[in-house]
């Protein structure tokens, strides 16, 4: 494809492409903003989006291609040449700082003379006039991930940007503070703003973009304007066809409660993290009880009370009727637990180890032990049979866990636990960065499993994916857990209201 | 300022080849600072490294040093590996040999085949007991291992000094801060007429074979190594933290007291302020240099040994300081850590070529 | 007893100086998220650097200082190369400085052991030093005493007040971040590092050639180590650094006063005391995890490549 350079673009890409090793991350791509446009960047994960938006911030830079700013060849070597270009960044992880307040963090993307008290009048002025109200003195820390999104919207805006960036910005939303980002984002584009939106949320796309470009395996596969398209076309252009869906049959053998949890409250080990007020929930056999909610409100601290890695109150966490809330994961996991957390290397799996060693990291239950002596060989081949069971894609089971994908990693720490016929599974996140496909067996796995009588927690902050696989739903907001709900009595507008917490009400 | 970019996998080939390659980078620094010392490397190598060899007495003496060397690093290695930064084993050395001397001086005049026994049970346990000092205000108190484990060490620096001054100083030792010299049946026997490494070189080889099969098969290996490797997986698969903490200094502690009975029922026979010549620290590169492998830290022991005998032969042959010793030691260990960093990493500007 | 106080306190400041020298280097040093634990090693050779040019300069002890910070700059750069740029494990390459330092210090200070060098007279400071008690402890000192409290209020106005503080404490606890929003975090860490290397050299320096005045093999006796240990009782606050550094040196100062007050104590247990005192401070420290976790640079001896 070629592309004449057009004239009245404010951002124009031709033929951008980037390698990592054999990867190739951006293959050719080329896009057209105009100005005042809002202009979706749509694929799936690992498709290449981010580094494609790292390239235009100058935080990485390209092997090949033209990036015209204004109608004028530019390079773009690091992100303060993005910023005074007019180029600013809205992070989806990882750019502010938790021990520094609001202020400051905003300074530190400044430049000019430092002066803390009138940057603060500043933020509080352009915070009101976007409707994203903030409190310059507060610490980061302190603050929720919707407000944190915000200090990093104020921080591009106080550069006066003429194209402002959103990496998955709505992921740590909740559906209301949603609406709310995007009229904030259709106020910018009226006084001339261009935003580039990346997501993989199609109807977000529909409801909010002029026009998209459909990147898959790094390459530019389609370009749309998004009211025209149905969410099918698009899935299609995204993935290269349907979107998978989740069969669910009913549940045929009798159930029994197999998880109880009375009035578990707990402090967080992290000094920025959130306690858990008074948590009391069942799951019963052959049923999954999902948890809703946003990061950071307790659900690192539930699960790590629920899995063992902190021990609670004896009494508090009953399995089968018998109390383990004082034991660790391991003596939890002699009695049937499975647990699949949401960090794969480094928790689920140690990076820098074999497959067939992270498997004996909780399945040496399963004879892999004797006398104190390994038998490497029974380790190899429980990985063997995990990897063949869950088509798990890797060099074998001697590769090491972190040389395989996202998707297919999961896959195998999922599988590991289900092959040691766990009698509860608690899995955190369990679709975060795969692919659509991978995310699609996890979850018709996850289902499948329950229907033979096991029962499963799943957390998850994508309410879609609750909505699709749970029989039942909670919400945890700011440490405590709303009654859960059959799924047919909940709707997504009712549930963000409980994740927003008591204090949004 | 960024030299490096992450490799996809790590280089098989830089996990082995890395410490000959510090070996060899140490030796090229070594001929350029013996050229500014006006020496001729090649004259100062062969002192260096062939001069000490040259005699079946030199071997003994190489043998004499790597036993302890060897027999410590590799209970550092187990520690290492669970990334417990234990670097007070010359502390747990002086307290296991205080504690093995103290049998030896109270037993003088009625000794038997018991002494000696009971002296290495005494240093091992001594040894592991102030490495278990550590380990305690870690696990209890979350105070860091590097600081506490070195501050002991003068602790037990202060104490061997106070002993020797005071209460143990041999009387007719014309006020010389040192014991009594142990009696023969206080001392490990010789292993050849006329030399002075001694059975206490067992120990070691038996530490060697232990760990071996410890590092090979054993589960507690595992478990220490996910530890260190990854503390979050090591909690998430119920493998305790505490647990890795006590056995990493308690082993470690261990092996450094068993050697600082080997020098005080040894070569020196006797509770002086020099007891170790540094072995406790060089043991932290043998271990390294050895890549944390049991039979790897048998060939570290043995060069750092022989740069020890070297030391000695270049204050002889070529009146420089024996303090190079150090100076090579220290090289030796930037060079390695220089060499590994290629392991996980490669040059950036490779990238286009490969 | 009174007899006593005054010349321990005025000697308190004296042996606290090459603590907070060497401590505010690396409290510099880790608040930018790097664990430099070879302050011992270069403020060993920043000791026989220093001494060796004074004695070389016919006893200039400016020139001997400056000699002192050069060394302990280049060991800290050494320290740099494998720790920063090639993003080795820091606490190894620490130790590795360390035992580098001891090694090369004893080896150049072989041919120093019989110098000595004059020190440097106190300066009293007009009128100040003539207020009664308060004037001879803290005016009548020598001026690195003036000089090493200078740089701990400028240290401390510097992280409290300028952006320079704000960019060092922000990567610290997050170099991604950092990096993210356009830092060149490893630059910022090196010129950390080497500021360290720099304070570090200047206390070894102190030492040999205004402190004792002489060259005398592994002279730090653990001061080095010492100072790290402050850093993480300080919380790396600077203020609490300064108050424990005077702590310690009291505690060291006490065992050349012991006979003077009376005290029937073995001298090698008071000897030994500062140790004690330093495995006691960090106990009583890192019992408290939130204070720790709270101040802590998130970061620390945590390496930083910039990768995809």
């Amino acid at each position: 494809m070629t592309l004449a350079s057009t004239p009245d673009a404010r951002l124009q890409l031709i033929g951008i492409t980037k390698r990592y090793h054999a990867l190739v991350a951006n293959d050719q791509i080329s896009l057209t903003v105009a100005p005042g446009e809002i202009h979706a960047v749509l694929g799936e994960n690992g498709a290449g989006k981010s580094t494609l938006m790292k390239i235009i911030y100058g935080a990485v830079r390209a092997d090949a291609g033209q990036m015209l700013w204004n109608g004028r060849q530019v390079e773009v070597a690091s992100p303060e040449a993005a910023r005074r270009l007019g180029i600013g960044m809205v992070f989806q992880h990882f750019s502010l700082f938790e021990t520094l307040s609001v202020v400051e963090n905003i300074a530190l993307a400044l430049e000019g003379p430092f002066n803390l008290a009138a940057l603060a009048e500043r933020v509080r002025s352009v915070s009101t006039q976007y409707g994203l109200p903030l409190d310059p003195g507060r610490l980061v820390h302190s603050l929720s991930v919707g407000e944190r999104q915000r200090v990093e919207i104020v921080r591009c805006l106080l550069q006066n940007p003429q194209l402002l960036i959103l990496d998955e910005p709505t992921s740590v939303l909740t559906p209301q503070a949603v609406q709310k980002l995007f009229e904030t984002l259709r106020q910018l584009a009226r006084e001339g703003v261009s935003i580039l939106y990346i997501s993989h949320k199609l109807h977000e796309i529909q409801s909010l973009c002029d026009r998209a470009t459909v990147i898959r395996s790094g390459r530019v596969t389609g370009h749309a304007i998004p009211s025209q398209e149905t969410p099918a076309s698009l899935a299609r252009m995204m993935i290269g066809r349907e979107l998978p869906h989740t069969e669910m049959a009913p549940f045929t053998g009798t159930p029994h409660t197999v998880l109880q949890v009375d009035a578990l409250s707990a402090a967080s080990p992290d000094p920025f993290g959130t306690a858990l007020d008074a948590v009391s929930l069942q799951v019963q056999s052959g049923e999954i009880l999902g948890i809703a909610g946003i990061s950071g409100n307790g659900q690192n601290e539930l699960m790590a009370a629920l899995s063992g890695e902190a021990p609670v109150a004896s009494a508090a966490v009953k399995l089968e009727g018998r109390a383990i809330g004082h034991l660790d994961a391991g003596a939890r996991r002699d009695l049937g637990l499975g647990f699949v957390p949401e960090e794969r290397l480094g928790r689920g799996a140690v990076p820098a180890m074999s497959l067939s060693r992270n498997a004996l990291l909780t399945a040496h239950r399963q004879g892999m032990v004797n006398y104190g002596l390994v038998s490497y060989t029974r380790a190899a081949e429980f990985a063997r049979q995990v990897i063949a069971r869950f088509g798990v894609k890797c060099g074998g089971e001697q590769a090491l866990a972190r040389s395989l994908s996202g998707g297919n990693l999961q896959k195998f720490i999922v599988g590991r636990e289900i092959a040691q016929n766990p009698r509860l599974l608690l899995v955190s996140q369990p679709t975060w960065g795969v692919d659509v496909g991978a995310a699609a067996q996890l979850r018709q796995t996850l289902v499948d499993l329950s229907r033979q009588g096991v029962a499963i927690l799943v957390v998850s902050e994508e309410l879609e994916e609750l909505f699709e696989i749970c029989d039942r739903i909670a919400v945890l907001a700011g440490g405590r857990l709303s009654p859960p709900q059959p799924r047919a009595a909940c709707n997504a507008e009712a549930i963000g209201l409980l994740m927003a917490g008591p204090q949004a009400a | 300022m960024h030299l490096l970019e992450p490799r996809a996998e790590p280089s098989r080939t830089l996990q082995w080849a890395a410490p000959p390659l510090a070996i060899l980078l140490m030796l090229l620094a070594g001929s350029v600072l013996f050229l500014l010392l006006g020496r001729d490397p090649l004259e100062a190598f062969r002192v260096f490294f062939i001069q000490p060899l040259e005699s079946g007495y030199g071997w003994s003496e190489l043998l004499l040093k790597a036993g302890p060397l060897i027999l410590i690093a590799e209970g550092l290695a187990i520690g290492f590996r669970a990334r417990i930064y234990n670097i007070g084993a010359e502390g747990q050395l002086i307290f296991g040999a205080v504690c093995a001397g103290g049998v030896a001086i109270y037993a003088q005049g009625h000794e038997g085949s018991w002494t000696l026994p009971l002296m290495v049970l005494a240093g091992g346990l001594g040894g592991m007991f102030w490495g278990a000092i550590p380990a305690l205000l870690k696990t209890r108190f979350n105070a860091e291992e590097t600081l506490t484990t070195l501050m002991l060490t003068y602790v037990a620096n202060f104490l061997l000094s106070w002993l020797v001054h005071i209460p143990w100083r041999d009387p007719q030792g014309m006020n010389f801060p040192q014991s009594v010299m142990f009696s023969d049946a206080e001392l490990f026997t010789p292993l050849f007429e006329g030399s002075r490494v001694n059975t206490s070189i067992f120990m070691a080889v038996v530490a060697v074979l232990v760990f071996w099969l410890l590092v090979k098969r054993s589960f507690l290996a595992f478990r220490l190594e996910v530890g260190g490797q990854a503390p979050t997986a090591a909690r998430y698969a119920g493998f305790s933290a505490q647990a890795t903490v006590w056995v990493s200094l308690c082993v470690s502690g261990l092996t450094a007291g068993l050697a600082g009975v080997g020098e005080v029922a040894g070569p020196i026979g006797q509770l002086n302020l020099n007891l170790s010549p540094g072995y406790g620290y060089a043991a932290i590169i043998v271990a390294y240099l050895g890549r944390l492998h049991p039979l790897g830290i048998v060939l570290s022991g043995l060069l750092m040994a022989l740069l020890y005998l070297g030391g000695e032969a270049a204050q002889m042959s070529l009146q420089l300081p024996a303090a190079i010793t150090g100076l090579f030691q220290g090289m030796l260990l930037f060079f390695l850590l220089g060499a590994d960093a290629f392991i996980e990493n490669r040059f950036r500007f490779l990238r286009r070529a490969a | 007893m009174m007899d006593h106080l005054t010349p321990i306190l005025v000697g308190t400041l004296g042996a606290a100086t090459p603590l907070v020298l060497a401590g505010l280097g690396e409290l510099i040093t880790e608040r930018s998220g790097v664990m430099n634990l070879g302050v011992e090693g270069m403020m060993l050779i920043g000791a026989i650097a220093g001494f060796a040019t004074a004695v070389g300069t016919d006893g200039s002890v400016i020139l001997g200082l400056l000699g002192g910070v050069a060394a302990g700059v280049l060991a800290a750069s050494a320290f740099a190369v494998l720790a920063l740029s090639l993003a080795a494990n820091q606490a190894a390459c620490g130790l590795a400085l360390t035992i580098f330092g001891v090694g090369l210090s004893a080896f150049i200070g072989q041919s120093y052991v019989s110098h000595s060098l004059a020190g440097l007279q106190p300066w009293a400071i007009p009128v100040l030093s003539d207020v009664p008690f308060v004037g001879p402890i803290l005016f009548r000192q020598d001026p690195v005493v003036y000089l090493a409290f200078l740089l701990y209020v400028l240290v401390a106005w510097t992280l409290a007040h300028t952006k320079v503080g704000l960019l060092l404490r922000a990567v610290g606890e997050s170099p991604e971040a950092a990096h993210a929003i356009g830092y060149p975090v490893l630059g910022i860490r090196w010129l950390a590092t080497l500021t360290g290397g720099g304070f570090a050299g200047l206390a070894g320096a102190y030492l040999s050639i205004v402190y004792t005045p002489l060259w005398v093999q592994n002279m730090t006796a653990g001061r080095g180590w010492i100072s790290v240990a402050l850093v993480v009782f300080a919380a790396w606050k600077p203020t609490r650094l300064l108050l424990g550094a005077c702590l310690f040196g009291g505690v060291t100062i006490l065992q050349f006063h012991a006979q003077g007050l009376g005290l029937d104590v073995p001298v090698e247990l008071l000897a030994a005391l500062p140790y004690l005192a330093t495995i006691l401070v960090l106990v009583l420290i890192s019992r408290d995890r939130n204070l720790l976790l709270l101040n802590l640079p998130a970061s620390l001896s945590r390496p930083f490549l910039p990768g995809r």
